[in-house]
């Protein structure tokens, strides 16, 4: 894969409707007949309308929604475990869609690799033989394929786990199993489907820490679904927030949370550790005629909660938000982080006027 | 009011002349295709007679160690290896070694043809509900139908012997076979499935790995019931020449010879029971590693 650059999935138009006769109301759907008209009149359900999502490789791409909003079966389109009713998957520049089913096979073979939220791991198979499943379905030597999988059983750290089965371990080393397995494929995309919903909130933290260090060594294109924000927020380098079907926010984090697009977004939003999310950037104010910063400087990007723990000891005065570059973007102290954290819909105003005028 | 008293029936010149044709027109198949059906079930004539041979002629200490290796080899217990070697030394204590295992090699060649049979049919069904629809109404009919009536048309095409004994035993036992290995199927967790599917088997990688193994519990389920079955059978199928325990049962019944029968009869329960707990160990020592549950 060194010699060709991975060109992410880009998904376009996609529209799913469960039913007998799904395909005869595409029509109607695309001209704006809604999910509720569709199932009064009809009796079929609008799955997915209109998503269109483009998603980077090498970016971790999370779809969030509560149940029902038809997050597992988009990321369901994306390796056609389910077909579409219209629209495009193109994964790398290739439509999923159109794919025959020997096409289908090599390209799940391949190019993708997921994760489960049941870990969907095979009862009767060791640790081993269940981290290389992919391999051997690829046809891979099982000389190779060991090699391969005992590496991964090792970077997912259960490593002397090899010939434990699977209802021999926890819910959280199952799903490094999960993990595992699907690495072990080396695809350039990684689908998680809740992949950490049935795990407990510590477990499920160290899982996503596990995810995010692997993630800076791989850089894979990872579709994550979650119903948990603040998982969204932590994993998450571009969040779309699903509901009934359709996408109804697409952004950063930062946009989420300082920016959701409706009610329900922002209601959402509302219970966030806003400390933990939002960048210093956001806070800052613009630098003052005459500033001339002393002591620490703040990276951009850094979080209120990290600012707060670098200036807490230091006196207490305005402190620089720099660039990468070294470059003065503004500058924030002590009262404004702390207000920040508990202050939610004030300092988004503030913040676009920072923004233009540091700009 | 006479249709209301007497159930108004076909006439019964028409009823006669109906049977008739059908006999006749049966009579005329079997003339006409009997040597080619007998052809057809010679290699299981050979089959049967081969395993017979290997039962009967093999020393009998030599057997006995042979099903005693087996038997530990399936399920590593000590008491089954031990009911075993007492129920096989209180059949040759009792002078019904010979017929025993001829009874044993037909139970094998019975099994093996159901399992030959069985499992494949099994895993068309499970692939489609048009063809699980079709089969089960013909399964049905092969359980409950009386072995009796079924024994006529075997007789007729075959005669008496081995080889029709054999088809009606399989006729009889096979269903079990067949709807446990559907239904094992059937019952695999779509999760896995899903899984399986997503990292691109194909259909066959599908079945080898995920299907048939999760299945097997089930369909072990179903060798056991097929061995019963088939074992219950063996007294109907000496009717029509058979060998083995089933003969001196029928001859017991025939001249109400009390201990003749009841011999035989518990002889036949003894290897029932061998059969049963050696299977069963076998299929819950495959499932061991579904027990030891994470605490």
């Amino acid at each position: 894969m060194a010699d060709h650059h991975f060109g992410g999935i880009k998904i376009r138009h996609l529209y799913k409707i469960f039913g007998p006769n799904a395909q005869a109301h595409v029509d109607a759907v695309q001209k704006g007949l809604t999910k509720a008209e569709l199932n009064e009149r009809h009796g079929h359900v609008l799955g997915l309308s209109d998503i269109n999502i483009e998603i980077p490789s090498g970016r971790i791409q999370v779809i969030m929604g509560l149940s029902g909003s038809g997050k597992s079966t988009l990321i369901r389109h994306i390796n056609r475990l389910i077909d579409p009713t219209a629209g495009e998957v193109l994964v790398d520049g290739v439509d999923v869609v159109k794919m025959n089913e020997l096409e289908l096979r090599a390209f799940r073979r391949h190019q993708t690799a997921m994760v489960f939220q049941k870990f969907a791991l095979l009862p009767h198979r060791n640790v081993l033989d269940n981290t290389l499943y992919g391999l051997e379905v690829q046809g891979l030597e099982r000389s190779k394929a060991v090699d391969v999988a005992m590496r991964w059983i090792e970077r997912v750290g259960l490593k002397g786990f090899e010939s434990k089965y699977p209802n021999q371990l926890s819910g959280g080393m199952q799903q490094r199993v999960g993990l595992a397995r699907a690495l072990a494929n080396d695809a350039p995309v990684l689908l998680m489907d809740e992949a950490y919903s049935a795990l407990d909130p510590l477990i499920r933290m160290d899982m996503q820490t596990v995810l995010l260090d692997l993630q800076k060594e791989i850089r894979k294109t990872i579709v994550f679904i979650t119903h948990d924000l603040d998982e969204a927020l932590r994993l998450g380098d571009q969040i779309a927030i699903l509901r009934d079907g359709e996408v109804i926010q697409q952004g950063t984090s930062q946009d989420i949370v300082l920016r959701p697009a409706d009610d329900y977004v922002a209601n959402f939003v509302k219970e966030v550790n806003r400390g933990r999310v939002v960048h210093v950037e956001a806070v800052m104010a613009p630098p003052r005629a005459g500033f001339s910063p002393n002591g620490t400087a703040i990276p951009a990007g850094t979080t209120i909660e990290e600012a707060i723990r670098m200036i807490a000891n230091g006196p207490d005065n305005d402190v620089a938000v720099v660039s990468v570059e070294g470059k003065q973007l503004g500058m924030v102290n002590l009262r404004q982080l702390a207000g920040a954290m508990v202050n939610s819909g004030s300092f988004a105003s503030q913040n676009e006027r920072a923004l233009t005028e540091a700009l | 009011m006479d249709w209301f008293y007497e159930f108004p029936h076909m006439d019964d010149d028409s009823l006669r002349s109906l049977k008739k044709a059908i006999d006749e027109g049966f009579r005329a198949f079997t003339r006409a295709y009997g040597d080619v059906i007998e052809g057809f079930f010679s290699p299981l004539q050979h089959f049967l007679i081969a395993a017979e041979r290997f039962m009967t002629q093999t020393p009998w200490p030599i057997v006995t160690l042979i099903v005693l290796a087996i038997a530990w080899g399936a399920s590593r217990s000590w008491r089954v290896v031990l009911g075993c070697l007492v129920t096989l030394l209180a059949i040759g204590y009792f002078d019904m070694w010979d017929d025993t295992m001829r009874t044993i090699s037909m139970i094998f060649v019975c099994t093996v043809l159901s399992i030959a049979i069985g499992i494949p049919l099994g895993i068309l069904m499970s692939r489609s509900d048009r063809l699980q629809r079709l089969v089960n109404p013909v399964l049905d009919v092969m359980q409950t139908m009386p072995s009796f009536v079924y024994l006529i048309p075997v007789v007729m095409l075959l005669g008496i012997g081995k080889v029709p004994g054999l088809i009606a035993v399989v006729i009889y036992a096979i269903p079990p076979m067949i709807r446990l290995t559907d239904l094992g199927i059937r019952l695999v967790d779509k999760d896995v499935l899903e899984a399986a599917d997503a990292f691109g088997s194909s259909s066959w990688q599908k079945l080898k790995n995920v299907q048939l193994p999760l299945a097997l519990p089930t369909i072990m389920a179903g060798i056991n019931q097929t061995i019963m079955m088939a074992l219950a059978m063996v007294v109907i199928a000496s009717m029509i020449g058979v060998q083995g325990l089933g003969q001196p049962v029928l001859k017991a019944i025939a001249n109400q010879y009390f201990t003749l029968g009841i011999f035989n009869g518990l002889a036949i329960v003894g290897i029932a029971i061998i059969f049963d707990r050696v299977s069963q160990a076998y299929g819950k020592r495959l499932q061991k590693h579904r027990e030891i549950v994470h605490g």
